[in-house]
């Protein structure tokens, strides 16, 4: 069984378009502060879900259970003076519960699991072996919106809007399959988390495909998710053939003159039609390229390649390689934004809104309106965490731990 | 596997699988070798790996390569005995781990030539041969058929197109693999995964075996070597370790000590055949020994031993010599201090050796000094006077740029090559390895153009 996770959005996320509602005389104004997060970790964070999940069915009973396992993995915390807290480890649920409480933590990162705990390594670092090494680790998957600066132009950096939002849907579907379909990882997590933010291209990321045809996974990918987004809604949504810069970016793609030239002196016409102007130029672009009556080589791929360069997930390799990378825990709240870091459904990804997740002070503002301060089960239950809360548990944890079960009963 | 003396006999080996001769030689085998049986069986896989290894350093194509691989195997290993011919397959191999096994250039050419040659063997054989081959190296590969492959027939298909390919026949067979152990054949995307399972095909699936061929034979290869500085090779002093140590830098091709009837040479041809049929590094010797009426020692040698495989009668050498050396050192001193050492290389003097020409092997490990003009050239000269020389000897441009390329990669023998080709307008398939090959090769074509 392979347990992974994957994580989503770049640093500093802004979310324009629907937002932050005002709410008339509210207790809780939008922000993060310590005491909100004081509020939070007292009566809405997951506590025995996060160790539940971290301990990958070892904290029970049976012979075949490794009680050191959840001691071995390091959390880190930041605290609000920018005091940076590495190799934290907890040996049960109450260690990590009170030690969030206490320390309430503005980041909470989750590290790998190491050969030993974390906390006492230095006794192991006198004996020359390195004794003290990352043994396991969730394969992560790492999505940064900056990285797709280069193919949208309604944001860029850390912003999101609801026009470009939908590349990371896409990608979304496409690494599901991939993980599901084509290597048969049975439980996938996806959550929405912060990453530091990349530098800035101005020059266009191309895909070049050789061969004849598309290997199977890439024509799957194409005709099932890609091909519809990008000639359904993306040429439109980012006008991509009604703005003579944007179109020549497309153009540059195309390894032909003659094409080019011909396509650059139909579109500088400007004739108008019924029809949405990119909807209409990019049909004449198909045509001239799929024709069949190209004569320099491999010019048909020109549509596939240029579709696989604005829409094909981009990831960052370095994340997925290493084991030392501090993932952010899910569930934990954004300093910047307010707003929790919530588990994404793949199933109903298209659905999901960026801007509508729930933020610190509107989970205060539900608690307080809520039955009378008892914390517990049901507060949490009653606020907009509830969801996703019941969504974590049913299609992750459940799961994992039902594989974990399978798995170390097979073992004796 | 037990070395005997002359008196014993190589006993049969167990026959093998019936569809492969190709074995995996995963230990040593229980075989009693014959002492020269030893030394014979190593040389001839020898000359195997040394073609394979001038072919690869030729840039020959694969299919090139495979012509070659079979034909060297032929020539040099087949038995009339199918049972002899797997024991020399085999004695040869374990000989040559001993041999290469020392050092760690010799462990990476060997690795390099075994492998190549593992590599093409493979794809000659059939594919039930295949199949056997594939079926000891034990590995979990299912073969896919029936109802599953029809499920998946058009996105392997798709797969293979992908990638450029040539279509595959209609019965190529491919192997489910789980997919983290084809990592490479992954990340290139060029095969169909579904389930975890990579289709490999059956093409692909030879690389996989030669990466397992290879990484066996190198673990191998660093144990035998323990083995060998530990134990063998002092227990072996006195009788395969001077085999052992003498293989690894042993020319392997005739040995021209005795020039064929025929090819005689008189004084009077001599400049024109030095023009013609002369390979550089003989050439420079005669024009400067015509130059200077003198070639130190080391010259002497080089060019004396030559000239005898050449044909050149003792008598007719010493009058050439004689001729050349009065003019500088006078006739008396000629006799007393230079015609000894001439009979001495024609066997008559002394140790009554009949001493061999020298192979371009030795002539390219040799280290001129001052003053001196043997060596070769194409390691030797400055790349201003090698170019000049080879002016001289009417290259062309072209191949002039070829010649020194294979200079820079320090494949001297095959800048000779070239220059052999491009003087007589002719190839050389063979390679240079001798200069009084080159002698030979160059006069038949001459002669055959008259």
């Amino acid at each position: 069984m392979v347990r992974e996770e994957f994580d989503n959005m770049g640093e500093d996320m802004v979310i324009d378009g629907a937002g932050t509602e005002q709410k008339p005389s509210s207790e809780f104004p939008d922000g993060f502060n310590a005491n909100y997060l004081k509020i939070y970790y007292g009566k809405l964070f997951p506590y025995a879900d996060m160790h539940k999940w971290m301990s990958y069915g070892n904290d029970g009973k049976h012979p075949g259970c490794d009680q050191s396992y959840f001691g071995r993995r390091e959390f880190s915390f930041t605290l609000d003076n920018d005091i940076y807290l590495r190799f934290q480890s907890f040996n049960n649920v109450a260690e990590l519960e009170n030690a969030i409480k206490e320390k309430c933590p503005f980041k909470i990162d989750i590290g790998p699991v190491y050969s030993v705990d974390p906390a006492k390594r230095h006794a192991y670092a006198q004996s020359g072996d390195n004794i003290f090494t990352p043994v396991e680790r969730e394969l992560i998957f790492d999505i940064d919106i900056s990285d797709y600066d280069d193919v949208r132009f309604c944001c860029s950096g850390a912003d999101v809007c609801s026009e470009c939002w939908p590349l990371m849907t896409v990608a979304i579907k496409v690494i599901d399959t991939a993980l599901r379909v084509v290597v048969v990882v049975s439980i996938v997590g996806f959550v929405m988390v912060k990453q530091e933010g990349k530098g800035n291209e101005n020059s266009l990321k191309k895909v070049t495909f050789a061969g004849r045809s598309l290997h199977p996974f890439l024509g799957r990918s194409y005709a099932e998710v890609l091909k519809d987004f990008f000639e359904e809604k993306y040429i439109l949504s980012q006008n991509l053939f009604s703005d003579e810069e944007r179109y020549e970016k497309i153009l540059e793609m195309i390894p032909d003159e003659s094409t080019t030239s011909e396509l650059r002196g139909k579109w500088l016409d400007n004739k108008r039609s019924r029809d949405d102007i990119n909807v209409v130029r990019w049909g004449q672009l198909k045509h001239m390229l799929q024709s069949g009556k190209q004569k320099v080589q491999g010019i048909h791929r020109s549509v596939e390649e240029i579709v696989f360069s604005f829409t094909y997930p981009r990831l960052d390799l370095e994340v997925s390689k290493h084991m030392n990378h501090l993932l952010k825990a899910p569930f934990c709240v954004h300093p910047k934004t307010g707003r929790v870091c919530v588990p994404i459904d793949p199933k109903h990804c298209e659905e999901f809104d960026p801007s509508a997740v729930p933020t610190l002070s509107k989970l205060l503002e539900e608690l307080n309106m809520g039955a009378s301060g008892t914390g517990g089960e049901e507060e949490l239950e009653n606020t907009s965490l509830g969801k996703s809360i019941r969504y974590f548990r049913s299609s992750f944890l459940q799961p994992l731990l039902k594989s974990c079960k399978e798995a170390s009963n097979s073992r004796f | 596997m037990e070395i005997v003396g002359s008196r014993g006999k190589s006993s049969v080996s167990s026959a093998g699988d019936a569809f492969t001769d190709i074995q995996l030689y995963r230990s040593a085998p229980e075989l009693e070798v014959r002492l020269e049986d030893f030394e014979l069986y190593a040389v001839h896989r020898l000359r195997v790996l040394k073609g394979i290894s001038d072919g690869l350093s030729r840039g020959k194509k694969p299919n090139e390569m495979e012509d070659l691989v079979n034909k060297l195997w032929e020539a040099n290993m087949k038995r009339s005995e199918a049972s002899e011919f797997i024991n020399k397959d085999i004695i040869s191999h374990f000989v040559l781990r001993l041999v290469y096994c020392r050092e760690e250039e010799l462990r990476k050419w060997f690795l390099s030539m075994e492998t190549t040659l593992f590599r093409y063997r493979f794809q000659r054989e059939s594919p039930e041969g295949q199949r056997a081959l594939l079926a000891e190296f034990n590995l979990p590969y299912k073969a896919v058929s029936g109802a599953e492959y029809e499920s998946v027939k058009d996105k392997l298909k798709q797969a293979t197109r992908s990638t450029g390919q040539s279509l595959l026949s209609a019965d190529t067979i491919f192997y489910k693999v789980p997919f983290e152990q084809v990592p490479d054949l992954v990340a290139s995307r060029r095969v169909f995964i579904l389930k975890g399972y990579a289709y490999v095909a059956m093409n692909q699936v030879v690389s996989l075996l030669v990466t397992q061929y290879r990484s066996n034979l190198s673990k191998a290869l660093v144990l035998t070597n323990r083995k060998w500085t530990s134990m063998i090779r002092e227990q072996e002093k006195d009788r395969l370790t001077p085999i052992v140590e003498a293989l690894s830098t042993s020319y392997l091709g005739p040995d021209y000590s005795q020039p064929r009837e025929c090819a005689e040479i008189s004084l009077k041809d001599i400049d024109q055949v030095a023009k013609s049929s002369f390979p550089l590094c003989m050439r420079h010797l005669f024009e400067k020994l015509r130059e200077d009426h003198h070639l130190k020692h080391g010259g002497r040698m080089q060019l004396g031993l030559f000239l005898k495989g050449v044909g050149l009668k003792l008598d007719d050498a010493l009058a050439f010599w004689k001729a050349e050396f009065s003019r500088k050192v006078g006739a008396e001193r000629f006799d007393k201090e230079y015609a000894y050492s001439i009979r001495h290389n024609y066997g008559k003097e002394g140790k009554r050796t009949d001493y061999t020409p020298y192979s371009c092997q030795k002539i390219i490990s040799s280290t001129p000094g001052v003053g001196d003009h043997h060596g070769c050239p194409y390691r030797h000269f400055s790349e201003e006077n090698l170019r000049a020389a080879l002016n001289k000897m009417g290259v062309g441009n072209r191949a002039v740029e070829d010649v020194m390329d294979k200079v820079r990669s320090r494949h001297y023998q095959l800048a000779c090559t070239l220059t052999f080709e491009a003087v007589h307008g002719a190839s050389c398939d063979a390679g240079i390895n001798h200069p009084n090959q080159y002698y030979i090769d160059s006069q038949k074509i001459l002669e055959s153009r008259q």
